[in-house]
């Protein structure tokens, strides 16, 4: 089969000693870069991709590779070590890992994020070489109803699962979605709560509100409670690496990550966020240990970092089948294939199959690049814990701050930074759970628009939302999320549940 | 060994000698998009053809540009080696967000490149012509789903001029926006859409796989190699197209003006360029002087009118 063949050529010609090299710089660059809080893949590959210019074909794809899976991975150390994520998708990932960072298992987790990342990248990139053709078919039925219906499904599933109290979680979801309406109207292109701001008009940035709700409002609190406050921080108790019971907990969840992010990254509006949070919520449900949940679960880390980098293969399905750009990390992926003359798109496949095989294989050796280069790193990762707890925080902001002004050089950014900041703050003191916020801020306009795209659609009428059967279904789910608890509740294992949705901050 | 490598990258990227006219070049977008790459392919050609030894590219992103032109005004006014990268989308997005500083309050310089738009429908629609689809259109506006990229947008506008050149109610039609041009091929694709609306080069490689059917282009006069008519031939008077031009700060002097088209000119048509407008994709739609200022008044004072029509702007 004329597949492998391309393949294994591809695999020949990225394993030669020089290209090596290009994946390592590649992995090193990107994984530096994504580091910064603020700064995401999308912004890593937009300011590293002119570097790639000067190489061949052949190195530039695999160092590009390199800097695109580095980006990725990058965000997730600083969110396990600081809880601070470095992109939206990373988000997730802090909520358990950077509990299990603070309780001495800083390294496990890290390592279950490297590991899983691995995986779900071996296994997701082997899937865009295999079936990347039916995938995008099955991505292309996916209308505005059928994204609506899935983002009703994230918002039941996603909201049970984050905090104790229903009533404190929906408040800090519905903060998010009102702050999610700030900004130009995406369909009539009308101003929404922008007080006439030039720098609302685009909304407000989901890295922004995230850093300053977990890393400033996380600084502030710390600083707040002086002397008072819990022991330092536990850098490392027990093995830096993970147990015989880490792999146990951790493999299923890796695999189940990749399913889910997979095909939701290969859908055109899909975003790795969702797989993230459907990830999440999936593993605290199916978790054996459900009290760990919100204390530092290792499964919180492995499904969603697994759905991470699962969905960002997933992104290239489109982009190479149909010539896609579905992100914006794959919309300057796609500048940096026409350089080469290269045009994505349905005929790329026939036209120019030892490009894409060669960067299909570039995917692999950067993968596993990656791979050498963070476990060995894990230990020395973790020593950063032990930094004393005022030069830690103090790192924090500096890095936080710096990341959001490396974005966007703008006063106001930094500004609304430190508003978030001590909305954070205000929260933790009063016990309200900070995720929700971002979860609203991300899944609302996605929800919004998609309703209003449908509904336009089929001028005004409501039944269209569940005349497609795979709406139908979806929103069957749903309801099934909402109500299957209540009934069990009513029957009596009220108890169970209320420990399964167990606390986080 | 990891620092030297990472430092001989970056000193291989950075290290250019300075000369005396060193630019400073805004994109007034994120790192990517259009403009940048704009912007980015400037800075190389300015540095390789040695019209100008250091430039630096600096993004301002936000509201179609409208942010990063309010700071181009304000900071860079009478610098002579600041320059601005910019478009059409730009002059929506002045009105459409009433943005306090619009192009008058910077020196366009030159129009640099353009795109026409196409007007597709999936390859197993029904409609085979643009005629079908405008009299789909006259029969029921809301029946007739377009979709393309953010509302006000080239793409939205072309609908409103398309629909008024058809005598229909422009305020009628269903535009269904999509955030970027992927999002809204997606949907074209998937039939979830009647039509779908962007420049031709997003579609271009679906309409030669087979997969999009493209009714007409809204060119001035038909494109060698691409077979479809223009929307003037088809006996709609609509010719849109969605250039990008670079501007210079507020407050030169006339000299410094003509300083700058010299530079601008000499790099339209150096090799450097020329190559670059070709791997690109970008057509070479160079215009400067008082042809350009006459033609950007032209779009302005048009654009205002459709967006009008359409209800946009009021």
């Amino acid at each position: 089969m004329a597949t492998f063949e391309f393949l294994l050529q591809g695999l020949l010609a990225a394993a030669q000693p020089l290209n090596l090299l290009y994946a390592l710089i590649g992995v090193t660059l990107g994984t530096a870069v994504g580091v910064l809080p603020g700064i995401g893949p999308a912004l890593t590959v937009a300011l590293l991709l002119p570097v790639t210019y000067r190489l061949d074909p052949t190195g530039s794809l695999i160092m590009f590779a390199g800097i695109y899976y580095g980006g990725m991975y990058g965000g997730s150390t600083t969110s396990i070590l600081l809880n601070t994520p470095g992109e939206s998708s990373s988000i997730v990932t802090a909520l358990e890992g950077n509990k299990m960072a603070r309780a001495g298992r800083g390294g496990p987790a890290l390592a279950t994020a490297a590991i899983g990342s691995f995986v779900a990248g071996l296994i997701a990139t082997l899937l865009l070489a295999f079936i990347a053709p039916y995938i995008v078919k099955l991505a292309l039925v996916f209308g505005p109803r059928e994204y609506f219906a899935l983002m009703v499904l994230a918002f039941v599933t996603v909201s049970s699962a984050f905090g104790d109290s229903t009533l404190r979680g929906l408040t800090s979801l519905f903060i998010g979605l009102a702050f999610s309406v700030v900004g130009i109207d995406q369909l009539t292109g009308q101003n929404r709560l922008s007080f006439g701001i030039p720098d609302l008009l685009d909304g407000i940035e989901v890295t922004t509100m995230a850093v300053a709700m977990f890393a400033i409002g996380e600084t502030l609190f710390i600083a707040a409670q002086g002397d008072k406050g819990p022991d330092k921080i536990e850098a490392v108790r027990g093995s830096i690496w993970m147990s015989a019971q880490d792999w146990a907990r951790s493999w299923k969840a890796w695999l189940r990550g990749t399913l889910i992010g997979f095909p939701i990254g290969a859908m055109p509006a899909g975003g790795a966020e969702i797989g993230t949070f459907l990830s999440y919520a999936t593993e605290k449900r199916l978790t054996k240990y459900p009290e760990e949940f919100g204390n530092g679960a290792i499964e919180g880390v492995a499904g969603p970092e697994a759905a991470n980098n699962a969905s960002a293969a997933g992104t290239l399905v489109p982009l190479l089948t149909l010539g896609l750009p579905t992100t914006a990390t794959a919309a300057i992926m796609l500048a940096g294939f026409q350089q080469y003359g290269l045009q994505p798109g349905p005929l790329l496949f026939a036209t120019n199959p030892q490009l894409v095989w060669g960067l299909i294989a570039s995917l692999l050796i950067a993968n596993l690049m990656l791979l050498v280069l963070n476990l060995p790193l894990v230990g020395l990762w973790v020593k950063l814990l032990t930094i004393p707890k005022p030069w830690l925080y103090a790192g924090i902001l500096m890095f936080a701050t710096l990341g959001t002004i490396g974005a966007n050089p703008s006063v106001f950014e930094l500004g609304m930074l430190l508003t978030f900041g001590l909305l954070g703050y205000v929260m933790r003191v009063f016990g309200y759970p900070i995720a929700p916020v971002v979860v609203g801020l991300i899944l609302g306009p996605l929800a919004e628009q998609q309703l209003r795209r449908s509904l336009a659609i089929s001028q005004g009428d409501v039944t269209t939302l569940v005349q497609s059967p795979i709406a139908a279904v979806l929103l069957v789910l749903a309801a099934l999320a909402l109500i299957v608890p209540l009934i069990l509740r009513a029957r009596g294992r009220g108890e169970v549940l209320s420990q399964m949705a167990a606390s986080e901050d | 060994m990891k620092h030297f490598f990472l430092a001989s990258i970056l000193a291989g990227a950075l290290a250019l000698p300075a000369y005396a006219a060193d630019y400073t070049i805004m994109a007034p977008a994120a790192p990517g998009g259009g403009w940048d790459q704009t912007a980015r392919s400037l800075q190389t050609a300015l540095q390789q053809e040695k019209i100008s030894g250091n430039v630096q590219v600096m993004n301002v992103p936000g509201a179609g540009g409208t942010i990063g032109i309010a700071q181009f005004a304000s900071q860079q006014k009478g610098k002579p080696n600041a320059l601005m990268v910019g478009g059409y989308v730009m002059v929506g997005a002045i009105l459409t967000n009433k943005s306090p500083v619009t192009l008058k309050d910077v020196t366009p310089i030159a129009r640099l490149t353009g795109e026409y738009e196409a007007i597709v429908v999936p390859a197993s629609s029904d409609i085979k012509t643009i005629g079908d689809l405008v009299a789909k259109l006259k029969a029921n506006p809301g029946a007739v789903s377009w979709g393309g990229g953010s509302a006000g947008g080239t793409d939205h506008i072309l609908v409103g001029l398309l629909a008024k050149a058809a005598g229909v109610d422009p305020t009628k039609i269903n535009y269904i926006a999509f955030s970027g041009g992927g999002e809204a091929l997606a949907a074209i694709l998937g039939s979830q859409v009647t039509a779908g609306v962007s420049s031709y080069g997003e579609f271009e490689s679906q309409v030669k796989a087979g997969t999009l059917r493209l009714l007409a282009l809204s060119a001035d006069k038909k494109i060698e190699g691409v077979d479809a008519p223009t929307l003037k031939e088809s006996g709609f008077d609509v010719v849109l197209q969605n250039w990008r031009m670079v501007a210079a700060a507020p407050g030169l002097s006339a000299e410094q003006k003509k300083a700058i088209q010299g530079d601008v000119e000499k790099l339209v048509k150096s090799k450097t360029w020329q190559e670059t407008l070709k791997t690109k994709g970008w057509a070479d739609t160079y215009l400067s002087g008082d042809a350009f200022d006459a033609q950007l008044a032209k779009d302005i004072s048009a654009t205002e009118a459709v967006l009008k029509d359409i209800g946009l702007v009021k």
